[in-house]
């Protein structure tokens, strides 16, 4: 049989595939089609919120929360960011600390969503016509917040090893760019929540 | 053992269920609600029991192990038991795909001879309307999930990696996942009845769908867990086309198939999501007391629709496109000539999925929506035309003063260009406002629908099972059956569906279990028919049955193609190919003086590898 012939594998079927094409290269497109793929989904989410309740905003939305929570969350990319460059430069305290930096603004944030639900709750609950719309949004949101934490607590916990390197740094750019993706979605989200009308 | 990880899996998803069940009801009961409720309950044990099935059949072992710093386990690539397991091997997952959607095919077929006995004579027959309309449902998603899957997951995977010559997917652990999601569908729509069925058909239209038997929520999920599947499907598609093309495979050389199933995979990744997102609200407004279809609390159901067919409708050229990539395939290796206008054929695939994002709103013609927005959408509907009768013109002239070898496969894809003509002229009848608001709701529809997909799409799959049968199961099928099949088939089905355009035409509503006493003898006319198109899938079944096991074996190339995917053994080695080919021309250079598609250099020396023309 022709693969009996070849050298027998050192690691996952996936990185020996196609040796001459670079993986980091197709890992990137893939990351960037499920990108792109997910933006759809966040697009129609907050055209749901236009068909329905128009561009009608209650008074009650809390403002100088709204503002914090953006705040938070755009800080994290920054940190996030420096954790990418640390350990692509496999500077690893650098990317420990930012990394470490960019859950606990993540968390924060969660937190932020927790008072932001309960807040609403007394003002437009889910059942409402705008609660509805607030309720939805900042829920798949936060879940995708959520699942980036998990992700950034996966490459915390890998890099605390000193796994990553000039060479070898996918996980970490990976999860990164996908926490960017989250922060952006939210400044599509938070006009559309709190500043329209 | 051949069956533990299955098992596992199994065992895993009870584990997963419990946890997610038991983790709702301590939620709700911490904050003060009644602890049981069904449909959260039911809703939460289910994601969690998926995530144990994908753990259990193997995402753990091949995959999960990583993010805790441990080495995954390579899977097992030989002997029959592969196929009941965690594969990474494309064409091991193309085979899964393939079984599992023929099966939910037969059952699906059988479940539409059902409602034909039902409607063989006016009143009741042998059901009551809710049974019919839950038969109806299932009937109508579970073909879905065939028409989308069949050649998505099927076809694609199997072949894609080796027209192209690549060894694989770009991502294959994701895509042993995107099958393994499939399993779980099957089930949730298989239980719907166990929980009161469902009475939207595959559409679950609001306000039904939230207020109806909690079969619904079953459906609901199974359809958003499908999407996810489709979703990772086609991303994987377009990155293998995109980065693992084999050298000299310029995008000016790739195989039509792999050009449709590019096109298609555009489709399922972005619009997906847009169903995603509908499936979503009809469940929150029944879990989670949203209020996205309650019209008292400003909800507008509507707004489901646009949602729905915004994926809906660019969904039926995720199944068309590729049946017109498989089509043409045939008909150029079987005319033993180029295909003819390749490029034309390429952009008019490109036009289809651009034009598919702006065409939905021909569903909502008779829903209510503003008028305003009926004459632009009629426009780009028919602009579709277009395109479609630019691949249709391809066939032709591939066909024209060809030699044609009328081998099964062969008679399969002229009968899809048949079929398929009775599909689109009679679509435009339903793009025409002042037409489609009469024909709206009647068996016009069904019998104009089942002419596109199952007329067209079902006819170039069962060609493909028949042309790539060889390649698959390395031994070759019974002929004289075949064609029998097809003609049986191309016969008993134009009998039953033109029929059905009659009963249409008498104003025959579409999706009611009765009817009045004027339309009795049309629909046992049709009843009849529908059963001899039924007989002839025993046929088809015994058939690649019996071949599988018994059949004669088959030699590498049985059709003297010259697509890559016949240039290596049948079936093909784990790697595809002993060495990478070297792509030099075009794979249809059929009759052309001198013409080589691709180079292969096999253990020992090179060797020019040129089919016959
Ligand atoms: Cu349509």
């Amino acid at each position: 049989m022709a693969f009996a012939a070849r050298a027998p594998a050192p690691s996952h079927r996936e990185e020996r595939a196609h040796p001459h094409k670079s993986r980091l290269g197709i890992n990137r497109l893939g990351l960037w089609l499920f990108l792109l793929s997910d933006s759809v989904f966040f697009g129609v989410l907050l055209s749901t919120r236009y068909y329905l309740q128009g561009v009608r905003t209650p008074e009650e939305v809390s403002q100088p929360l709204g503002l914090v929570l953006t705040s938070v969350l755009l800080l994290s990319s920054l940190t996030a960011y420096r954790a990418e460059t640390s350990a692509v430069h496999g500077n690893q305290a650098g990317f420990r600390r930012n990394t470490l930096f960019t859950i606990l603004l993540g968390a924060l944030f969660i937190v932020g969503v927790g008072v932001e639900w309960a807040l609403a709750f007394s003002h437009f609950p889910p059942d409402t016509g705008y609660g509805t719309v607030l309720f939805t949004t900042t829920g798949i949101h936060a879940f995708h917040v959520v699942t980036g934490l998990i992700a950034l607590a996966v490459v915390f916990r890998l890099g605390k090893d000193g796994r990553y390197s000039k060479g070898n740094f996918w996980p970490a750019e990976g999860v990164v760019k996908y926490w960017h993706f989250v922060d952006v979605a939210w400044v599509f989200i938070y006009p559309t929540l709190y500043l329209v009308g | 053992m051949a069956f533990l990880p299955l098992i596992k899996a199994v065992l895993f998803a009870a584990i997963g269920f419990a946890v997610g069940a038991g983790a709702t009801t301590g939620l709700r009961n911490l904050l003060g609600m009644e602890p049981w409720s069904t449909e959260p309950v039911v809703t939460m044990g289910y994601v969690f029991a998926l995530i144990g099935w994908l753990l259990g059949v193997g995402l753990w072992d091949a995959w999960a192990r990583e993010w805790f710093g441990k080495q995954p386990k390579e899977p097992l690539h030989e002997g029959w038991a592969r196929f009941l397991r965690f594969s990474t091997d494309h064409k091991v997952i193309g085979v899964q795909y393939l079984v599992t959607m023929v099966v939910i095919m037969l059952l699906a077929g059988a479940l539409s001879l059902l409602m034909r006995v039902e409607l063989a004579a006016p009143g009741q027959t042998i059901m009551g309307a809710s049974d019919f309309n839950t038969t109806m449902s299932l009937h109508g998603i579970m073909m879905i999930a065939v028409a989308v899957a069949t050649v998505m997951g099927g076809f694609a995977n199997f072949f894609v990696p080796l027209m192209i010559g690549a060894e694989d997917v770009a991502f294959p652990r994701i895509n042993a996942m995107s099958y393994w999601i499939v399993p779980p569908v099957a089930v949730l729509l298989l239980a719907t009845p166990l929980m009161g069925g469902f009475d939207t058909g595959w559409t679950a239209y609001p306000p039904l769908s939230v207020l109806n038997a909690s079969g619904q929520l079953l459906f609901l999920l199974a359809f958003l867990t499908f999407g996810v599947s489709s979703i990772l499907g086609g991303l994987n598609f377009l990155a293998t086309i995109i980065m693992l093309r084999a050298p000299g495979m310029s995008w000016g050389r790739l195989p039509i198939f792999v050009w449709s199933i590019f096109s298609a995979a555009l489709i399922s990744l972005t619009a997906t999501q847009s169903v995603a997102l509908g499936l979503l609200t009809v469940i929150l407004d029944r879990v989670a007391g949203t209020s996205f279809y309650n019209a008292a609390e400003g909800g507008n159901a509507l707004l489901y629709e646009h949602v729905f067919w915004f994926y809906s409708h660019p969904a039926v050229y995720i199944m068309i496109l590729p049946a017109f990539g498989i089509a043409l395939e045939m008909l150029t290796h079987f005319s033993r000539k180029p295909l003819f206008a390749y490029k034309w054929v390429v952009a008019s695939l490109l036009t289809v999925v651009g034009l598919s994002y702006i065409v939905w709103a021909h569903h909502l013609f008779t829903s209510g929506m503003g008028d305003y927005l009926h004459l632009p959408f009629m426009v780009t509907t028919e602009l579709i035309s277009i395109p479609t009768g630019m691949v249709f013109l391809s066939g032709l002239g591939t066909i024209w003063q060809g030699r044609l070898w009328l081998k099964t496969p062969m008679l399969f894809a002229l009968g899809f260009l048949m079929n398929f003509v009775i599909g689109g002229v009679t679509g435009i009848f339903l793009a025409d406002v002042p037409t489609d608001i009469n024909l709206q709701d009647t068996y016009f529809v069904v019998a104009h629908f089942h002419y596109t997909i199952m007329g067209g799409e079902i006819f170039a799959i069962l060609g493909a099972l028949y042309y790539w049968f060889p390649k698959m199961s390395g031994r070759s099928y019974n002929e004289a059956l075949g064609v029998v099949h097809f003609w049986w088939l191309f016969l008993s089905y134009n009998v039953t569906f033109i029929s059905m355009f009659w009963v249409g035409i008498l104003g025959m509503p579409r999706r009611v279990a009765d009817y009045p006493a004027n339309m009795a003898d049309a629909n046992l006319f049709v009843t009849v028919a529908s059963f001899v198109l039924g007989a002839s899938f025993l046929v088809f079944a015994g058939n690649l049955l019996y071949s599988w096991i018994k059949g004669p074996v088959a030699s590498a190339n049985p059709w003297k193609a010259r697509t890559l995917e016949w240039q290596t053994s049948s079936p093909p080695p784990l790697e595809n190919f002993p060495s990478e080919p070297t792509v030099v021309g075009s794979p249809y250079g059929y009759g052309v003086a001198g013409s080589v598609h691709a180079r292969l250099a096999p253990a020992g020396g090179s060797k020019e590898q040129d089919g016959q023309s």
